[in-house]
């Protein structure tokens, strides 16, 4: 049996029919709409690779399926830039040298949007670590990572603050 | 993954009914079932979605004090309600401990007490399990089990309950609300989960097609919020499952113990209640010597399912140290590293 979806995907809307309920968002996003930045690693919820925000929340992409997903917004790091204008966060992302091969990276800076829209860190370096705990980075690039969050979630702070004033 | 159908219901009547049929199961956020099922340990024939059920989504504070959360309501969510967290800070500090924030994001309450153990042998499916093929056999019983379960096992099945919530949950006497084919009924979370004796596929009281809809905690739960906590040790800092916790909640009066509940996690196939021990704590001052004795009772009954001797011993010392740190007073703020014996503002001494 076919179902239809619909989904709101980077600002766009995307219809699909899917002959097969077992496709998860990861799956959808990355062979039926080939946005591949969001990464499939343990595909098992352990890894963190494959967080996408789902109406502005974190989650991971792996355990969620497509069809019960009708009608959510989804954000995808393909989503983020404004041209060549990076988001603060993959900006500090490279300032800090937040990565080593950068498998995790899509993922790590997802997750980091959605930390800060959570708004339960606030600038304590522990309390981002533990936040950001659901990414694995294998490389260990942990500290440019918590470093990064850190002065992207600054700068978004501080650019609310201009815009609320 | 096994094909399945799925289906949308529109009311709980109908998901009850759809889910009464057999080879169907009930998906919520799916952070557990999917990873079930993609490992082929769960093989549903038939999903039904009852993420769209109206109401089941609320945390409302009942005419006589309860509080009522739907079962959809989301780990995160309820963590993060700000009264939710003043009332019961030990339950918040339990959600927090569990899982990632990406899981607890999508995580139900529903699903939080019906998700399965995390028994290694359980999800390997070349591997014999009761649970799995009931008489089989357990491959856990002989093998690398030093975090199964200290009480309430039996030879059929080792395995533990996993989750956090439940702790601090069953220590304040929360109340399952369940629609089933026969209506509405509740049952203490208490009663919810069974221990396995001969028939560990049998994981709960539940029957085909009861749905959870809500949890209740009843008005006195609000008492303890002075005096709660949640601690549990891991095997890394963050992002993984007790190897040991406690939910210890105490009501103060004149210095000395009014109430005392304790529950302790990831001993048993059930959160594991010690009432034995509250009763020892009523009428006493909270002294350490009072809470050695507390920690005495509640694993009186415990004994090593295998390479576990030492969960029993760990058990004790996280009783003493639950209830220390209730006995100072539930912080301001839950601590960087939720239920973390190595939380900087934990007032720590070694486990």
């Amino acid at each position: 049996m076919n179902h239809s979806i619909s989904l709101t995907v980077n600002g766009a809307r995307r219809d699909f029919v899917l002959d097969d309920p077992r496709v998860t968002l990861l799956d959808l996003l990355r062979e039926r709409l080939h946005l591949t930045g969001t990464k499939k690693g343990c595909d098992r919820g352990q890894c963190g690779a494959c967080t996408i925000l789902v109406d502005g929340k974190r989650i991971n992409s792996c355990l969620a399926l497509a069809i019960s997903h009708d009608g959510a917004d989804i954000l995808t790091i393909e989503g983020l830039a404004r041209g060549d204008q990076l988001h603060p966060v993959q900006a500090a992302f490279i300032a800090h040298d937040g990565f080593q091969c950068g498998f995790c990276t899509p993922g790590q800076i997802m997750s980091a949007i959605g930390m800060i829209r959570e708004g339960q860190a606030g600038n304590d370096p522990e309390r981002v670590r533990e936040c950001m705990s659901g990414n694995l980075c294998r490389c260990g690039a942990y500290v440019g990572i918590v470093d990064a969050v850190l002065e992207a979630q600054g700068q978004m702070d501080e650019t609310n603050q201009r815009r609320s004033a | 993954m096994k094909p399945f159908d799925y289906v949308r219901p529109a009311t709980v009547t109908e998901a009850v009914a759809a889910a009464a049929q057999p080879g169907a199961v009930y998906l919520a956020a799916g952070t557990n079932l999917l990873d079930l099922m993609k490992g082929g340990i769960s093989r549903p024939d038939r999903l039904v979605d009852v993420t769209r059920l109206d109401g089941l989504d609320q945390i409302e504070t009942l005419a006589d004090g309860s509080l009522r959360i739907g079962a959809l309501v989301r780990n995160a969510d309820l963590a993060h309600d700000a009264e939710f967290a003043r009332s019961y800070p030990a339950v918040a500090e339990a959600l927090l401990s569990g899982a990632s924030a990406q899981l607890r994001n999508a995580a139900t309450v529903g699903g939080n007490l019906l998700q399965r153990t995390r028994c290694a042998y359980f999800y390997d499916t070349a591997s014999r399990c009761n649970k799995q093929a009931p008489g089989s056999g357990c491959d856990a019983r002989d093998g690398d089990n030093r975090s199964h379960a200290v009480l309430g096992w039996s030879e059929s099945c080792i395995a533990t309950h996993p989750s956090d919530f439940c702790v601090p949950l069953v220590a304040l006497d929360a109340i399952v609300e369940i629609e089933g084919r026969g209506g509405r009924r509740e049952v203490a979370l208490d009663e919810l989960h069974r221990l396995p004796g001969d028939a560990p596929e049998r994981e709960s009281v539940l029957e085909p097609g009861d749905l959870i809809v809500a949890v209740r905690l009843p008005p006195a739960a609000r008492g303890f919020a002075a005096h709660a906590r949640y601690l549990k040790v891991r095997e890394r800092t963050s992002y993984a499952f007790a190897v040991v916790s406690a939910a210890a909640a105490l009501r103060i009066e004149n210095g000395r113990i009014a109430q005392a509940r304790l529950a302790l996690g990831g001993v048993a196939a059930k959160p594991w209640r010690a009432r034995a021990a509250e009763d020892v704590l009523k009428g006493v001052a909270p002294t350490a010597d009072a809470f050695q004795e507390a920690a005495r009772r509640a694993l009186e009954s415990a004994k090593p399912s295998g390479d576990n001797a030492f969960k029993i011993e760990l058990a004790r010392r996280i009783v003493v140290r639950a209830l220390t740190l209730a006995a100072a007073g539930t912080p301001v703020r839950i601590p960087a590293l939720p239920a973390s014996p190595f939380a900087s503002t934990s007032g720590a001494v070694h486990v």
